[in-house]
C-alpha cells in the first residue's frame, strides 16, 4: 500500500516537473534487449511499477526463472524466446492481473521432483496469457489455484516421447473461472488437464498427438468444453468424475488403439453431449457409471465402437444421432439396459415407412449379435463383414435372443439428422 | 496373291496320316487298341464305328487333342504332339459349332487368320457358294443352325489345309448346302488333299468315301476302299456291310494287306 | 506371346459383348448409384458396398468362368488345333475372360464412386475396396478355370463351382468361428490370421476391413493385430497373398489344361 501511494506521489511528482510528458511515463513501458537499458527480464520486472510493461526484444534470453511478483504486461516481440537451457521453468506468475504475451519459452527440461512448467501460474486472478509459443516443456502452463484467468492462442509443442516423461500441456488445478481458448497443444502427456476446477470454458482448441488425453478431466463441475478438437491422442478424451459438464461441438477424430476412446465418460451426471463429431476412433463414447446424460444429436461416423454404454449407466438418452460407417453401433455388457435410444439415423437400418412420417415402422436394434461374440471371443473380430455374420445378425434382429431386448430405437429415422456439427 | 495363287496352281504337297501302333484308355476303359491305320493322300477315308468306338478319339489324337498312351501318329514328317506347327497342314470341322456367341463370322475368320499366322488370301469360296456371304457379318448367336454349321465348313476349309478333318460335316444342313459342300470336299480330293471324315449317313458316305476305316471296341476291324469292303462282305450297301462286320463279330482284321502300311511309293 | 495377345483380343470383344457381361456391370452401377443416392456418405456406402462386392464378385466371376469355359469347349477345340502352342492360349483364354470382369466391376463400382466424390474424400479406402475386387475376380475365374479342366461334366462342374462359392463365403467362416470357440483358451490371434490367408474371399474381406473398420481392428488390444493391421503389414501381406492365390489356381488349371485330353 505505502508502496502504491509512493508510485502515484512520484507520478504527480513527475507531472508536475515536467508537464506533456509525464502521462506516458506511468504506467511505463521498460524494455528488455542485448541494446538495454534492461539486458535482462528479471531486472526489467524488478524496477518495473505496478502495471507497466515489460518488452522484450528479439533475442534469446538464458537467465533464472523469472518470478513475476507484481501486475504488470510482459509483452515478447516476435523472436523474443527465454530458454531454460533444460534445467528450470521459465515464468512463474504470482500476483493477480498479470499478463503474459507473445513470449517464445522453451527448453524447461524435464524433473520429477516437481512438475516444472514453462510458465506456472499459482494462487492469483485475472491472469491472461495470450499468444505464447511453449516448446519442449514438460508441463508448459500451470495454473494452481488461479481464478478469473484467460490462455488464449498459444501454441505448445512437446515432443514427448513416454508418458512418464512428459508433462501436460495446459494443466489447472484447483482453479475456478478459467477461459482455455484457441490454443493448440501437442505432444504433450495430457493436452489440457483439468482437476477440481470450476465454471471454466475450453472452447476452440487443438489438442492433438498428445502421449495419453487430449482432454483429461475430474473433478471439474459446471465446466463446458465447446467446438475443440481432439485428435489422434494416446487414448482420446477422459471425463470423469463430474456433473454438469457441457460439451459441444467439438471433434473427437483418430483417437485409435487398444484402450483409446473418442470420449471416456466415467461417473459423470446432469450432462450433454451435443453437436460433437465422432470420427474414427477405436471406441466413440464409452460409459461408464455414466447417469442423466444428454447425448443429442452428434454424429457417429467410421468408428470401431460408437458407443459403448454399460449397465451401470442409468437414464440416459441417446436422440437424433447419425450413426454411419461404424463397425459396431453400440455394445453394453448386460441383457438390461437403463438408457434409450430414439429418433437417431442408423445406416444399418433396413426398415419401411409406410406411413411416411420419416420414421421407420419397425425399431431397430442397435446392438448386433457379432459385437457380443467377438466380447467374448476377441480374435474373432477378423470375420466382421463376412457373409456369415451377416446371417447372424440377421437371424439375431429377427428373433433376438441374445441382445439387450430392451435396447431399441423405436422410432429410427430414415434419413440423416442435419446435426448442428460444422467442420471449422 | 500371285503367289498364292501359284502354289494353288501347283497343288498341295501330299500328305500322308500315319496312325502306328496307337493305344489310349481312360481309366480301365480301352478307347483305341494297337491302332494302325493310313490316310492316303487325295482320297476321302471315312471313319466308321457306332458310338464309342473310339471315332472321336482317333480323329483328336490327329489334331492333337488326345495324346496316346502308347504308339504315334504321323502327317507326313511331323510327328503329332511335337511343335504345334504340323497343325498348319490341317483344316478341322468339329462336329458342333459351338463358336463364340457375340464374334461375327468375318471375326472368327480373322480370328483363326490371326492365330494360324495366314498370310495369303484365305479361301472364301464356300461363304460364297453357301451364300451366306450377309451372314458372315452378323453375331454368331444370331445365325441359323444351318448357317452356323456352313460357316464352320467354310472356316474348316478356309485354309487350302492339306488335311482336311471333318467331323460330320452334312450334319444340320440343308440337302442343297449338303451337295455343295460334298462337292467342295471331292474337288479338294482331287487336288491331292488326305480327308477324313465321320458321319452316321452311311448311304452319303457310300457316295462319297473312297476309303473305309471301321472301328469297333478301339479296334480297327476294316481298313480298304469301299469297294473292298463290299465285296469282302458281299453286300450292295455300306450299311449292309458294316452290319455284317457288327455281326460277325471277333477281333481280327480285314481287309486287304498292305505293304509298309501307307505306301508312301504309290506317290 | 502374341498367340496370347490374339486369343485374347478376340475373347476380350466376344466377352465384352455378352450379355452376362454388361449386366453383371450394370448390376454394380445400379447398386453403387443406389447406395450413393441413399445417403449417409461414404462412410456409409463403402461398407455395404463391400458386402454386395464380396458376395457378387466370387460367385459370377466362378460361375461365368465356368459357364463360359464348358460352353465354348468345342471353340477351345478347334483353337486347340490351330498350330499354337497350348501354354499360350490358355493365357489368351484366361486373360480374355478375367480382364473384362475385371473392367465390368471397376466400371460399374469405381464411376459412380468417383462421380460421387469418394474416391477424392477417402482414396485409401476406395482404392482398397476397388484392388480388392479386382484381386478376388482374378482368383475367382482361375479357379473356374481349374474346375471346367478338371471335371468333364458341365453340370457336375456347375455344381461344384457353386458349393465351393458357398464353401468359402459361408461354410469355412463358420468353421472358423466354431474352431475359435472352441479353442478360445488358447491365443488365437495367429491362428486366425492363418486361417484368413487360407481363404481368398477372407482375404479379401480384410483388405476392406483394414479400408472400413481400421478403428475397430486396432481398438482390439491383441499385440499380433495392433501389429498386423496397425503397420501396414497386414495391407502388404493380404495384397501379396490374394496375388498368390491367383497364381496358384492359375498353375494348377495350366497344368491340367497343358496335359489333359480334350
Amino acid at each position: 500500500m505505502r508502496r502504491a501511494l509512493l508510485a502515484v506521489a512520484a507520478v504527480v511528482a513527475a507531472a508536475v516537473a515536467r508537464p506533456g510528458v509525464a502521462a506516458a511515463q506511468r504506467p511505463d513501458v521498460l524494455r528488455v534487449g542485448a541494446a538495454g537499458p534492461y539486458t535482462n527480464v528479471t531486472a526489467a520486472v524488478a524496477a518495473a511499477h505496478p502495471h507497466d510493461t515489460v518488452v522484450v526484444e528479439p533475442g534469446v534470453y538464458r537467465e533464472e526463472t523469472v518470478v513475476i511478483d507484481r501486475p504488470l504486461t510482459l509483452l515478447g516481440r516476435e523472436g523474443a524466446v527465454l530458454d531454460g537451457e533444460g534445467r528450470r521453468g521459465l515464468v512463474v506468475v504470482a500476483a493477480d492481473s498479470v499478463s503474459v504475451l507473445g513470449l517464445t519459452l522453451r527448453d524447461t527440461g524435464i524433473t520429477f521432483v516437481d512438475d516444472r512448467a514453462a510458465l506456472r501460474v499459482e494462487r492469483v486472478r485475472f491472469c491472461h496469457i495470450e499468444g505464447n509459443r511453449i516448446e519442449n516443456a514438460f508441463f508448459g502452463i500451470y495454473l494452481a489455484n488461479a481464478g478469473d484467468c484467460v490462455v488464449r492462442n498459444n501454441v505448445l509443442i512437446a515432443h514427448g516421447d513416454r508418458e512418464s516423461r512428459a508433462g501436460n500441456g495446459i494443466h489447472l488445478w484447483y482453479s475456478a473461472r478459467v477461459t482455455i481458448e484457441d490454443n493448440r497443444v501437442e505432444g504433450h502427456r495430457d493436452g489440457i488437464y483439468f482437476e477440481f476446477v470450476e465454471d471454466s470454458r475450453v472452447r476452440g482448441n487443438r489438442s492433438q498427438d498428445n502421449l495419453r488425453y487430449g482432454l483429461h478431466f475430474m473433478f471439474s463441475d459446471g465446466c463446458s468444453y465447446l467446438r475443440n478438437s481432439f485428435r489422434r491422442n494416446g487414448a482420446g478424451v477422459a471425463v470423469m468424475y463430474t456433473r454438469g459438464v457441457v460439451m459441444e461441438g467439438n471433434d473427437f477424430d483418430d483417437n485409435r488403439g487398444g484402450a483409446a476412446f473418442g470420449l471416456l465418460l466415467k461417473e459423470i451426471t446432469d450432462s450433454r453431449i451435443a453437436g460433437n463429431r465422432f470420427h474414427r476412433n477405436s471406441v466413440g463414447i464409452h460409459a461408464e457409471g455414466a447417469n442423466r446424460l444428454e447425448v443429442v444429436e452428434n454424429d457417429f461416423v467410421a468408428n470401431g465402437w460408437a458407443v459403448q454404454v454399460l449397465a451401470n449407466s442409468e437414464e440416459s438418452s441417446f436422440r437424433r444421432n447419425n450413426f454411419v460407417g461404424n463397425s459396431f453401433d453400440v455394445s453394453t455388457n448386460s441383457r438390461r439396459t437403463y438408457s434409450t435410444f430414439e429418433d437417431n439415423y442408423w445406416d444399418r437400418y433396413r426398415g419401411y415407412d409406410r406411413d411416411r412420417d420419416g420414421t421407420g415402422d419397425v425399431p431397430f436394434r442397435p446392438v448386433r449379435l457379432f459385437s457380443l461374440v467377438v466380447e467374448q471371443n476377441e480374435p474373432a473380430l477378423v470375420l466382421q463383414r463376412s457373409f456369415l455374420v451377416t446371417l447372424l445378425d440377421l437371424a439375431e434382429s429377427v428373433l433376438p435372443m441374445l441382445t439387450p431386448d430392451n435396447l431399441v430405437d423405436a422410432r429410427p429415422a430414415l434419413n440423416p439428422i442435419a446435426t448442428p456439427w460444422r467442420p471449422s | 496373291m500371285t503367289d498364292a495363287r501359284a502354289l494353288r496352281d501347283l497343288g498341295p504337297r501330299p500328305v500322308w496320316v500315319r496312325v502306328h501302333g496307337v493305344s489310349k484308355s481312360y481309366g480301365d476303359l480301352a478307347v483305341l487298341r494297337d491302332v494302325d491305320v493310313c490316310f492316303r493322300p487325295g482320297r476321302i477315308t471315312a471313319v466308321l464305328g457306332p458310338n464309342g468306338a473310339g471315332k472321336t478319339t482317333l480323329l483328336k489324337m490327329i489334331l492333337g487333342l488326345v495324346r496316346p498312351d502308347e504308339g504315334t501318329v504321323t502327317l507326313g514328317q511331323a510327328r503329332v504332339n511335337g511343335d504345334a506347327a504340323y497343325r498348319r497342314d490341317i483344316g478341322y470341322m468339329p462336329q458342333l459349332p459351338r463358336f463364340p456367341d457375340n464374334l461375327t463370322g468375318h471375326e472368327l475368320a480373322s480370328m483363326l487368320d490371326d492365330l494360324r499366322g495366314f498370310e495369303g488370301r484365305p479361301d472364301d469360296s464356300l461363304v460364297e457358294s453357301f451364300g451366306i456371304v450377309t451372314e458372315m457379318s452378323k453375331p454368331f448367336r444370331a445365325l441359323s443352325g444351318g448357317n452356323q454349321q456352313k460357316l464352320n465348313a467354310a472356316l474348316a476349309l478356309r485354309y487350302r489345309a492339306t488335311v482336311l478333318v471333318l467331323d460330320e460335316p452334312t450334319a444340320g444342313l440343308d440337302p442343297v448346302a449338303a451337295r455343295v459342300l460334298k462337292d467342295r470336299v471331292r474337288t479338294e480330293r482331287d487336288a491331292g488333299r488326305t480327308v477324313l471324315l465321320t458321319s452316321h449317313d452311311l448311304g452319303q458316305l457310300q457316295s462319297l468315301a473312297d476309303d473305309v476305316v471301321f472301328l469297333l471296341d478301339g479296334v480297327v476291324r476294316f481298313e480298304g476302299e469301299v469297294s473292298e469292303l463290299l465285296a469282302a462282305t458281299g453286300q450292295a450297301e455300306l450299311e449292309g456291310a458294316i452290319a455284317a462286320l457288327i455281326l460277325e463279330g471277333g477281333d481280327e482284321r480285314s481287309g486287304p494287306a498292305r505293304s509298309s502300311g501307307c505306301g508312301e511309293e504309290v506317290a | 506371346m502374341s498367340t496370347t495377345r490374339k486369343v485374347f483380343r478376340y475373347q476380350t470383344r466376344n466377352v465384352v459383348r455378352s450379355r452376362a457381361l454388361i449386366g453383371y456391370a450394370l448390376f454394380f452401377l445400379a447398386t453403387t448409384l443406389g447406395l450413393v443416392r441413399l445417403g449417409g456418405g461414404v462412410e456409409r456406402v463403402l461398407p455395404s458396398l463391400a458386402n454386395v462386392v464380396l458376395l457378387a464378385v466370387p460367385l459370377v466371376s466362378l460361375l461365368v468362368a465356368t459357364i463360359f469355359l464348358y460352353d465354348g469347349r468345342p471353340f477351345t477345340e478347334l483353337l486347340l488345333s490351330q498350330p499354337v502352342g497350348r501354354r499360350s492360349l490358355f493365357a489368351g483364354l484366361y486373360l480374355g475372360l478375367t480382364l473384362p470382369l475385371i473392367g465390368a466391376f471397376l466400371l460399374g463400382v469405381g464411376l459412380p464412386l468417383a462421380s460421387s466424390g469418394a474416391t477424392q474424400e477417402v482414396p485409401g479406402q476406395a482404392v482398397l475396396l476397388l484392388l480388392s475386387g479386382t484381386l478376388l475376380t482374378a482368383v475367382f475365374t482361375a479357379i473356374g478355370f481349374v474346375v471346367a479342366f478338371t471335371l468333364g461334366d458341365a453340370a457336375r462342374g456347375l455344381g461344384a463351382a457353386l458349393l465351393l462359392w458357398l464353401v468359402l463365403t459361408v461354410v469355412y467362416d463358420g468353421v472358423v468361428l466354431i474352431a475359435s470357440h472352441a479353442f478360445a483358451a488358447y491365443p488365437l490371434e495367429r491362428p486366425m490370421l492363418v486361417a484368413m490367408v487360407l481363404n481368398p474371399v477372407d482375404l479379401a474381406r480384410v483388405l476392406i476391413l483394414i479400408a472400413v473398420d481400421a478403428s475397430a481392428l486396432l481398438g482390439y488390444t491383441g499385440a499380433v493385430f495392433q501389429d498386423f493391421f496397425g503397420k501396414g503389414w497386414g495391407l502388404v501381406g493380404a495384397a501379396v497373398s490374394l496375388t498368390a492365390w491367383i497364381a496358384l489356381p492359375y498353375a494348377w488349371a495350366l497344368r491340367r489344361f497343358t496335359r489333359m485330353d480334350f
